[in-house]
């Protein structure tokens, strides 16, 4: 327990329980598993669709981050930027699902480790 | 109470989601992960609602869940990927993954414990309702939804290009 | 015309003749040497009017040329009797050698080119005359050395006459090695370079202990440029060039820079460094005179009789009688000039052949050729009352006097120089005697005659001078400039007589030195068919001939350490320069680039990977701090 106290507060006193209430570590701290859980995605699946959606994962967690920022702030840009971060992300999504369409349509795979003509 | 309850119910639901997206176990269809990916969303949804950002969670599960996910689902369908073969996992992947990270991780606790972010939230004035945000959108933040527009009608004759067969 | 323009014009119009030349008029032979005869006998009359009208008293001219710190050198003009008598000197004795050449070398292909060389030569030699300062004397000292390796390498396929420029020029800058040295010991102690503020200043006083050094080492410039022993091997090889080169080049100016320049910083030289320089310049002439004794080439024999002289010019010097010395520079000028100028058109008459034993009986066939070179021939030998008996006589006197104080030195130097005398009547004698006495010796003799006119009036001006020169007060305008306060005579008659009255044991020694010498060859070879000399003494003879095998020795030591050095430094720049140091850049980027070039992998992951790292690193360092 005591070695609980000894890292600092917050994080000590949701560890040990006392502090209930949900406050913006919390939401960090979600946020921050997603992001971590997206960019593992990313980089160790090689299947070209599961990476993107990995990805969309990481621009979702940077969503809650804004809007955990948004509310703890009393302030609605971060609601606002939250807005046109998904307006983006569905254009990207479009076009980079184009743009996977068309690597398929010639290299015939899309796996990602026969994707390497920049290779040296 | 409530909150804090939900609050976990959906923090819980996300994470797990977000982790079957990444390394399913029950199949290497990538359909799967897109479900759970979709489910991930929806979770989401429900934590924006907490934070009293309504109109963002419906937007979210509108724009998000409704158009983007049944595009990948489309895109996946269309590629007609036969179901992934069982490719070695490749350990210095899984090791290179883990380094970075465990890097972003410990930014972010390093960040973390260094401040104390947390004010106790008092007596928030601002609701994240659809009057308000859209007031905002259309006073201090219209170039940028224009441009926005503009950025979608891009995307839209990009994706249009991209997908032809041939170019003649 | 301003009066002090005219120095300026002397020195630059031959540069100007020699850059058209060389731009220009390469193909038209008469614009060519038109110009340069030109821009000679231009600078000859200029002097003159310089003289009347100036007069010759000492005074300078001088622009500022650069200033860096402390050190500033001026382009200057230094006129006093020393260099003006200089002037007429070279403007003189070129015009004249430049009119001949136009003779001489009417058939060659070269001819533009030869006089674009001999108008560059003109402008060096005029360089170092007026120059006043050590820097610009240097400067042009360099330039008289490259004119002369253009001239002397004139027949460039001729692989000798190439190697005899190389020679020449590399012994020149042995010897403007140790000039360099002395210079910059001068400016280090002295603080400046400039000739009349070094006088003025006592330089010998303000050097102290480093003075003796510094003009040991001057006098290693002197030593390359007037062939003084060691570095006197290039001289005879410089015969090589045209024969107007040599009468130019090797007898009446080049080699004359040298005791010049130690008759214009005379007052650097310690008494210890005297001693040296005469005794460097009286082995010189003792060396010289006797392997002339048994030359056969023309050219060769008149080679060694010049270094002979020069060594009689620099003992001049050592022995604190610079006016001797130049005194003796400038009679040498026009007889040596003239011998040289005869024994071209004896060449050119024989069609370049150029050995005294297939000559024999040109009396006959070239008469004014013949007479003028009797005269040159008394003049060097020191006959009364032609103008060497007088320059020769000075020389004497001044050792005789030096004995005084100092009478090892004196005397031993005195004789060796009577010595010497009867050495140079002996073989020019012997040249006389053989080549323009006796019966014909080969068949192209039959064909010889008189050469052309422009040939033949030179000889004759420069016989007239070689006469005259002797009493028209030579010696006292330089004694004036070099060394004033000694009575000196005046008027015709005192001046035929005065050496017999001044110092009657050098006079006399001196016709008595022609006298032994002119009987010796007289006996040996009057009608003589073969050389009895080398009969009778074999052993002596073979050394003398092969020139005491000094050429032997540099090329077996010298020349050996060389081309070690030069191995080895090939091997340096190989191996370590090339191999090591270049080597290491060259494999130390190709293994980094090797290894660098791992990262492109192709794989999208790995970038993405090292994008995320990077990312964590920098955020790590921003955040943290």
């Amino acid at each position: 327990m005591r070695a609980v106290f000894a890292i600092p507060y917050p994080l000590s006193s949701i560890l040990a329980g006392k502090r209930m209430n949900v406050g913006l570590e919390h939401y960090l701290i979600v946020s921050a598993l997603l992001f971590a859980l997206g960019l593992l995605g990313v980089i160790t699946r090689r299947n070209l669709l599961v990476m993107y959606m990995s990805l969309e994962l990481m621009l979702n967690s940077a969503n809650l981050t804004l809007v955990s920022f948004s509310r703890f702030n009393d302030n609605l840009n971060g609601q606002v930027m939250v807005f046109f971060i998904i307006t983006v992300a569905a254009a990207e999504v479009a076009v980079g699902l184009a743009l996977i369409v068309a690597l398929y349509r010639k290299r015939q795979s899309a796996h990602v480790e026969d994707l390497t003509s920049m290779k040296y | 109470m409530a909150t804090d309850i939900l609050f976990y119910v959906f923090a819980f639901l996300t994470l797990a989601c977000g982790v079957f997206v990444v390394a399913n176990p029950f199949s290497r269809n990538p359909v799967t992960s897109a479900m759970f990916l979709v489910l991930t969303i929806i979770s989401m949804a429900g934590l924006f609602v907490l934070l009293h950002a309504f109109f963002l969670a419906a937007v979210q599960v509108l724009v998000y869940a409704g158009a983007v996910m049944v595009l990948f689902l489309f895109v996946i369908m269309l590629l007609d990927l036969k179901e992934e073969e069982r490719r070695k996992i490749k350990k210095l992947s899984l090791v290179a993954g883990l380094v970075s990270v465990g890097a972003i991780v410990a930014i972010f606790l390093r960040s973390l414990l260094a401040t104390n972010p947390g004010k106790e939230l008092t007596n928030p004035t601002a609701v994240g309702d659809t009057a308000t945000l859209g007031k905002m959108l259309f006073t201090k933040y219209l170039l940028p939804f224009e441009i926005v527009s503009i950025l979608l009608l891009v995307a839209m004759v990009g994706v249009i290009l991209l997908s032809k067969k041939d170019f003649k | 015309m301003k009066l002090e323009a005219l120095p300026w014009l002397i020195l630059f119009l031959p540069l100007l003749a020699a850059g058209i030349i060389t731009l220009f008029t390469l193909r038209n032979k008469a614009v060519s040497a038109t110009l340069s005869i030109g821009a000679i006998v231009t600078g000859f009359v200029l002097t003159l009017a310089l003289i009347k009208f100036g007069g010759w008293e000492a005074r300078e001219l001088s622009v500022n040329w650069l200033s860096i710190g402390s050190l500033t050198v001026d382009f200057g003009i230094k006129l006093d009797a020393l260099s003006l008598m200089m002037l007429l000197v070279v403007t003189g004795v070129g015009s004249a050698i430049h009119i001949y050449s136009y003779g001489y070398m009417h058939d060659d292909p070269g001819f533009s080119r030869f006089f674009a060389c001999l108008s560059l030569f003109t402008f060096s030699m005029l360089g170092i005359v007026l120059a006043n300062n050590f820097l610009q004397m240097f400067i042009f000292w360099e330039l008289v050395g490259v004119s002369s390796y253009l001239l002397i390498g004139f027949w460039f396929e001729k692989a000798s006459a190439a190697d005899a420029a190389k020679k020449a020029f590399i012994t020149n800058r042995l010897g403007d090695f140790g000039f360099i040295l002395g210079i910059l010991i001068i400016f280090t102690i002295a603080g400046s370079l400039n000739f009349s503020v070094l006088q003025s200043a006592n330089a010998i006083a303000v050097l102290g202990g480093s003075a003796t050094l510094a003009g040991l080492l001057i006098f290693c410039g002197a030593m390359g440029k007037s062939a003084q022993f060691p570095l006197h091997v290039w001289l005879p090889d410089a015969m090589e060039g045209p024969t107007p080169v040599s009468a130019l080049i090797h007898a009446a100016t080049m080699v004359a820079a040298g005791v010049y320049m130690l008759c214009r910083v005379f007052f650097i030289f310690t008494p210890d460094a005297l001693t040296v320089i005469s005794w460097v310049g009286g082995f010189t002439a003792l060396l010289a005179a006797l392997i002339a004794v048994q030359q056969n080439d023309i050219k060769r024999i008149l080679a060694y009789s010049t270094l002979s002289q020069l060594g009689y010019m620099v003992m001049g010097v050592g022995l604190t009688a610079p006016q001797a010395g130049m005194f003796h520079l400038t009679t040498h000028a026009f007889f040596k000039a003239l011998l040289f100028l005869g024994a071209g058109s004896v060449i050119h008459a024989m069609h370049h052949e150029q050995d005294i034993w297939k000559m024999g009986a040109l009396r006959k066939k070239m008469p004014v050729t013949f007479w003028t070179f009797m005269v040159g021939t008394l003049a060097l030998a020191g006959v009364w009352p032609l103008s060497g008996f007088f320059s020769k006589d000075a020389i004497l006197a001044a050792a005789q006097h030096h004995a005084h104080e100092h009478p090892i030195t004196g005397w031993a130097l005195f004789g060796l120089a009577v010595f010497v005398a009867m050495l140079t009547t002996f073989y020019m004698f012997r040249l006389v005697f053989v080549a323009f006495f006796g019966a014909a010796k080969s068949h192209g003799v039959d064909h010889a005659h008189e050469s052309p006119g422009v040939m033949v009036w030179p000889l004759r001006t420069l016989a007239i001078m070689s006469i005259a020169g002797g009493v028209i007060g030579i010696e006292a305008l330089f004694a004036g400039a070099l060394k004033p306060g000694g009575e000196h005579p005046h008027g015709l008659l005192a001046q035929l007589v005065y050496p017999f009255q001044h110092a009657p044991v050098a006079a006399l020694s001196g016709l008595a030195a022609f006298a032994v010498g002119l009987f010796l060859a007289w006996k040996l070879y009057w009608n003589a068919k073969e050389d009895l000399f080398t009969v009778k003494f074999s052993g002596l003879s073979k050394l003398m001939s092969n020139r005491f095998y000094f050429d032997e020795i540099y090329e077996a030591t010298v020349i050996r350490i060389h081309d070690a050095i030069a191995a080895i430094s090939d091997w340096i720049d190989r191996w370590i320069v090339e191999g090591f140091c270049l080597g290491l850049v060259r494999g130390g980027t190709d293994l980094t680039g090797r290894a660098l070039r791992l990262v492109q992998t192709g794989n999208l992951q790995t970038y993405a990977f090292l994008f995320v790292l990077g990312v964590a690193v920098v955020l790590w360092f921003v955040l943290g701090k």
